[in-house]
């Protein structure tokens, strides 16, 4: 059997799974932004009727799973595996919503990068013949996430210019082995990186030199350029972190003209969020949302996605530690 | 008259508060609101024993009060009352005698907030 490893850490997959659906939950704030007609269902207050953001993030993700699932005329017995992960202490968003679900489901964390982790390895699971349709799906909660890693959100803390708004939302798709549509063609899963930025209120900055490894080794590995690809876009950099990530980029030998970052797109500037969106949630919606529709009409053919998660802990950063961070890639192409 | 009072305190007051904000913003991000809250009331105690602080209530009057330096005074000017009257057990009681109203207050008034807007964060 020929390897599918190209270069030094990217696979290729020989049978490319295939999105079957895909589907997002998100809050009233991303339903306000840029992307509102986008999102397949919108929450009008931030707890949808639950007594804690905890339900509320872990049934935004469970409702996202089951819609890719009834989208696709299928059964949850259909699905062989459910790849999910989140923000919150022990992963619990996604093991609450997967209490739920009779489907083998594998917790994962790679921080905001779980959307393309769970890509990733849901698609080696598909590719490897160990399984014929498998979910990823990841979440995060913008009240939830302050929780677990800031303040109260009563406390009414003044959040920095460099800060990025966690975004309230979950996103999932639906891969299989088998059918038509958007296939997941190649994935260069990171390495971690820290380069010593200790401020979790400068996420961007601490993930951005691991994206921007991913990025280059992807072109090293594959010996593409930017410009085989339509567009080029990271998981939740924030405007400062996608700054820094070109410049990265441009050292290593590639210019990153077609390149943006779903934390910018997910809102505008009039929602005074500061650096842009971040969290799990940030990718999981703008990809499932919006990237993945753009393939599917075939508007975009081919598109590099890294999804870029900060692996810090409050407990470490409160040691004075700094924030290792990593970007894991996939590439998206449109159906032929 | 009543502006002989409000100017005064919203410059001190003003002023402790800018202070504040330029730590912040300045030495970000070491310096968090946790760190102004401890700052401010250690400096004013110190402050406060050191006989520094009541000609800045003289001036400001609740401008220089309320702050939590305010807090760090009292603190100080408490148990140096306390000890002249106890003795040095005084150090330990007056502190907490002095700033009693203060702390009842806060705890009254955040079970009230707990009650009425069930807060979620």
């Amino acid at each position: 059997m020929q390897s599918k490893i190209r270069g030094k850490q990217t696979i290729a997959f020989e049978s490319p799974p295939v999105v079957l659906s895909s589907a997002t939950v998100v809050g009233p704030m991303e339903g306000a932004g840029p992307l509102a007609s986008k999102f397949h269902t919108v929450l009008t207050d931030t707890l949808d009727g639950e007594k804690s953001w905890e339900r509320t993030e872990s049934k935004m993700l469970k409702d996202a799973i089951k819609s890719t699932i009834t989208q696709a005329n299928l059964m949850e017995a259909d699905i062989n595996f459910l790849l999910a992960g989140d923000l919150l202490n022990q992963i619990t968003a996604s093991n609450y919503a997967a209490r739920d679900l009779p489907i083998s489901f594998l917790g994962l964390y790679g921080a905001c990068s779980n959307m393309a982790l769970s890509l990733f390895l849901g698609s080696v699971l598909i590719d490897g013949g160990f399984a014929e349709r498998v979910v990823a799906a990841a979440s995060s909660h913008h009240d939830t996430a302050e929780r677990q890693y800031r303040f109260p959100t009563e406390q009414g803390v003044q959040r920095p210019l460099t800060a990025q708004w966690t975004v309230t939302g979950a996103g999932a798709t639906l891969l299989s082995r088998q059918g038509t549509g958007v296939k997941i063609t190649y994935a260069t899963p990171g390495k971690v990186i820290d380069l010593g930025v200790s401020d979790p209120n400068n996420m961007g900055a601490a993930m951005a030199p691991a994206v921007a490894d991913t990025i280059i080794r992807h072109f090293q590995d594959l010996g593409s350029t930017p410009a085989d690809y339509d567009l080029i876009i990271s998981g939740d950099l924030g405007q400062i972190g996608l700054n820094i990530t070109k410049d990265l980029v441009s050292q290593g030998g590639y210019q990153l003209n077609n390149y943006t970052d779903c934390g910018i797109l997910v809102y505008d500037d009039t929602q005074d969020v500061h650096s842009g969106g971040s969290g799990c949630g940030c990718s999981a919606v703008v990809i499932n949302a919006h990237i993945l529709r753009e393939l599917q009409a075939k508007r975009l053919k081919k598109v590099l996605f890294i999804g870029s998660g900060a692996l810090l802990s409050p407990t470490l950063t409160q040691q004075g530690e700094s924030i290792p961070s990593i970007g894991h890639a996939v590439v998206l192409e449109a159906p032929l | 008259m009543l502006f002989a009072m409000v100017i005064p305190a919203f410059l001190v007051g003003g002023a402790l508060c800018v202070l504040a904000q330029l730590l912040m913003d300045l030495t970000r991000p070491s310096f968090s609101p946790a760190h102004v809250l401890v700052t401010y009331v250690t400096g004013g105690a110190i402050l406060g024993g050191l006989g520094l602080y009541a000609p800045l209530i003289k001036i400001g009057g609740a401008g220089a009060s309320i702050p939590l330096t305010g807090f760090g005074y009292s603190l100080a000017k408490g148990a140096i009352e306390a000890v002249d009257k106890k003795g040095l057990i005084g150090a330990f009681s007056g502190g907490l005698e002095a700033t009693a109203a203060g702390i009842a207050a806060a705890v009254v008034f955040g079970y009230l907030m707990a009650v009425f807007f069930d807060p979620k964060g």
